[in-house]
């Protein structure tokens, strides 16, 4: 499915260029994209390592096994495949606390922790588990209490309330979530 | 209670570092060793990730620059403006999914040109804070791990980006409007 909207995004990008007659909009695009993917890959590998080596310490020192205990109940219902006690639910559950706070960069480098801890349990490795599925559509739906890159746009932009999209945000996201939720429990089964 | 906000903000983080790195050290674990062990891994992820960033960016910067999402987005308006959906809206409601800085960068000019205090400006801002960039989610993630097959989450993804977007329209409609 991605490989369509790929090679469709692609095509229709191409397509109109041409009919506008600035066929030059598309290698500028593709330069721009590329340039870009390599800053915010770099960007990455500092906090990344950072990261990894925070959930090292916290996972040496039985952290993780700590809070996936406190959060068991509530991942034991997103995520029944998933062992309590295996290093998986620890990252899961870390990743969407990240989530959560609206941590942003912080999110990526633990998501991936928790995919490549996903990925031990896996019996077919190049296809999704169920569990990696709900935790994909659970994070790309991101459930925030506190979007804050939003509220310091706003106040960039000289609002008098820039903290008023709270309520809305938290309403519009758990919409979303649920959403999510209950749209993969039922997908899994036929896809 | 903006000042309340920044004070969370700003303070998470550090607390989290000094919580982790004092529970450890209690429990006798040698902080720095351990750091540098899980630190180890960070280059090796950002080069595995680096692929699949290129690809996607290139594919939604060639739509954007082309001018592909602007056409979509007026072939769309008449539909959704049936619904009461402000056609203002659609460009960041298309981006969202797709790009994180595309999609930030319509939203500064969406709070530019109708003022972030504005039904549009309320609008956009819950958009784009309830959604997360689900294509960067999806393919960087399942990229990382060699998975292949992603079987429904990107079906999913959507559908509940759409359910957000929805929410967001009537929930801000019925606060500020």
């Amino acid at each position: 499915m991605i490989s369509q909207i790929w090679f469709l995004m692609i095509a229709a990008g191409v397509l109109t260029a041409a009919g506008r007659g600035q066929i030059d909009l598309v290698t500028q695009g593709a330069l721009q994209g590329a340039e870009q993917a390599v800053t915010v890959a770099f960007g990455l590998v500092g906090i990344i390592a950072f990261w990894s080596g925070m959930m090292r310490i916290a996972q040496d020192a039985g952290l993780i096994e700590l809070l996936s205990r406190a959060m068991t109940p509530l991942a034991r219902k997103l995520f029944p495949e998933v062992p309590p006690n295996h290093p998986a639910m620890g990252a899961l559950l870390l990743s969407m606390s990240a989530n959560l706070l609206g941590l942003g960069n912080a999110c990526t480098p633990l998501g991936l922790k928790a995919m490549e801890h996903l990925q031990e349990l896996n019996k077919t490795p190049n296809t999704a588990t169920n569990s990696m599925c709900t935790f994909l559509t659970v994070t790309s739906s991101s459930l925030t209490i506190i979007p804050g890159t939003v509220i310091a746009f706003r106040a960039a932009h000289g609002s008098t309330a820039p903290t008023a999209i709270i309520g809305t945000t938290l309403v519009a996201t758990l919409c979303s979530t649920l959403v999510a939720i209950i749209t993969d429990r039922i997908l899994r089964r036929i896809m | 209670m903006i000042d309340i906000l920044n004070t969370i903000s700003r303070w998470a983080i550090p607390l989290l570092f000094l919580g982790i790195t004092t529970w450890a050290i209690s429990r006798g674990v040698s902080v720095y060793e351990s750091f540098v062990e899980g630190a180890k891994e960070g280059f090796h992820t950002a080069v595995r990730i680096l692929p699949y960033l290129v690809a996607m960016l290139v594919a939604i910067q060639i739509f954007h620059h082309s001018g592909a999402l602007d056409r979509l987005t007026s072939f769309i308006a008449p539909l959704t403006s049936r619904f009461g959906i402000p056609s203002d809206i659609l460009p960041l409601a298309l981006m969202r999914p797709l790009s994180g800085s595309g999609s930030l960068g319509i939203l500064a000019q969406i709070l530019e040109t109708h003022g972030p205090d504005s039904l549009i400006g309320y609008l956009a801002s819950t958009i784009y804070g309830s959604t997360e960039t689900t294509f960067y989610v999806l393919t960087v993630y399942t990229g990382a791990v060699g998975v292949k097959r992603i079987r429904h989450s990107l079906i999913t993804s959507l559908i509940a980006d759409i359910a957000g977007f929805l929410g967001a329209i009537y929930i801000v409609l019925r606060f500020f409007a």
